[in-house]
């Protein structure tokens, strides 16, 4: 489904020393780590940790205050139109059908005639949607509207797919489904990152994990090294499950 | 009692059997509404989905002059096109004053700001909600506009059809600038007034029933439309 020509890698995503705030609050701050070609990176942490504002900044959605964003060696600023798609928590689905849906995907990413309407066929298979193209978006179930909303991400081949949480309130088939696209994504050579609250699916899913607290990463590593014995003890609470408040946060 | 009973009877049997007088009144009526609705929607509905989404300064400012133009006296409209219509006026060399066209002119001038100022508010609350997940894709504020437009469509018929209801039952304005001429530039409003003052209360009657009608069919047209594209595509 490549669209796009010989392109300069978007590897390793480098976040150096970033900070944002919000009203004069730091939510992020000095947050630094790497990400790497090839992996299924999980961002993972209590609530208020950073990690949605996380995935906006890598979105560019919202700017840092302090600190620098770069895509590639040599590192840039950008990382290109239509490189990188982000799904959101809550899907924010249009008023229209599904198959408008991604029609209207399709076009913003530059698609027309012929191959947006093959471009839309796909999309609609690979997410399992067919028989639901007419149906209004927003009348879908949750783990439908979830599927639709990621396969919308893809209708521009993202090289670098940004999931916030997409499961969370989903059933476990609906999880199911989720799971198999972001692998499916990840096999068709896409970066993924996905921030997740379960430890059991961050387990499932991730190559390599960035344990974050207080805005900032606490940890980051290999995922087998990481679940087996985490060196901080904030992951080390958050993964036993125990309540671990910050000392002076 | 009696005389406004015939009269009423008289109305009812001019409506029922298309009266050509009172057919080209309303003709006419809905030529000059419909053109002056439609230019404003063009005009409008962009200049409000703007305003609604793009950061520019004086947004504040030109918020407050779309809402306060709402309320525009029709009267203040009419003098305004006749100065810039009448021979003496900048535009004078057009000839359109006392024509459709001055009419169309001056209803227009009215309801711009209407749908201006309620397509804004209908586009912001969208705006609001689609806003995240457009940047993300990588649209524009400018390039959320047709999408906004298109999704607020159902919402934005009811302007549309606010800024008919002002159109059509205006009267100060085009009376101004087309001076009520028989079978040139009147319109259910003006002959209603004229055929009134004159006593002639069943065409006014007649004419006014026509322009309730018209009312109640709109409303009802949009009000299915509403209901058949809610099934359709979304809520």
């Amino acid at each position: 489904m490549s669209d796009a020509g010989i392109q300069p890698s978007l590897m390793p995503i480098r976040l150096k020393d970033v900070a944002y705030s919000v009203d004069g609050k730091r939510l992020i701050d000095g947050l630094s780590f790497e990400m790497f070609d090839g992996t299924r990176t999980v961002i993972m942490g209590p609530n208020g940790a950073g990690k949605s504002l996380t995935l906006r900044l890598l979105q560019g959605l919202i700017a840092p205050d302090r600190g620098a964003i770069t895509w590639g060696d040599p590192p840039r600023r950008e990382a290109g139109r239509h490189s990188v798609a982000l799904v959101l928590q809550r899907p924010v689905l249009l008023r229209r059908s599904v198959a408008a849906n991604l029609k209207h995907a399709a076009a913003v990413y530059g698609l027309r005639g012929d191959r947006k309407s093959e471009r839309v066929e796909r999309l609609l298979h690979i997410g399992g949607l067919e028989h639901l193209r007419r149906q209004p978006a927003r009348v879908l179930s949750g783990g439908e509207q979830q599927r639709l909303s990621l396969v919308r991400a893809l209708a521009g081949n993202p090289r670098v797919l940004l999931l916030d949480e997409p499961t969370a309130n989903l059933d476990p088939a609906s999880t199911l489904a989720i799971e198999k696209l972001v692998n499916d994504a990840h096999d068709g050579g896409a970066k993924i990152v996905f921030v997740t609250h379960d430890r059991d699916q961050a387990a499932r899913l991730a190559d390599d994990v960035v344990f974050m607290q207080g805005g900032r990463a606490v940890e980051t590593g290999a995922a087998g090294t990481f679940f087996a014995g985490p060196s901080s003890e904030a992951a080390r609470a958050y993964l036993d499950g125990k309540l671990y408040v910050e000392q002076g946060g | 009692m009696d005389d406004l009973a015939s009269a009423f009877s008289h109305a009812i049997k001019l409506v029922a059997t298309a009266d050509p007088a009172v057919l080209e009144i309303v003709v006419l009526s809905l030529q000059v509404t419909l053109s002056a609705v439609a230019i404003a929607c063009l005009i409008g509905l962009p200049l409000g989905a703007l305003v609604a989404v793009k950061a520019f300064p004086g947004r504040s400012a030109a918020i407050v002059a779309i809402n306060a133009l709402m309320g525009l006296p029709p009267v203040v409209v009419g003098l305004f096109v006749y100065l810039m219509l009448s021979n003496a006026g900048p535009l004078g060399v057009l000839q359109l004053l006392y024509t459709p066209t001055a009419m169309i002119v001056a209803q227009t001038i009215l309801v711009t700001p209407i749908v201006a100022g309620l397509a804004r508010q209908v586009i912001a609350d969208l705006h609001a909600e689609y806003d995240e997940q457009l940047r993300s894709m990588g649209v524009t504020a400018t390039g959320a506009i047709p999408t906004l437009l298109w999704d607020g469509r159902h919402a934005l018929a009811t302007v549309a059809l606010a800024g008919f209801g002002r159109a059509v039952a205006e009267v100060g304005a085009v009376l101004i600038v087309g001076g009520n001429i028989d079978h040139v530039t009147r319109v259910m409003t003006t002959a209603i007034a004229l055929e009134t003052s004159r006593g002639n209360l069943s065409l006014a009657l007649g004419l006014g029933i026509v322009l309730l009608l018209m009312s109640v069919l709109v409303n009802a047209a949009v009000m299915g439309l509403r209901a058949t594209s809610g099934r359709i595509a979304h809520v």
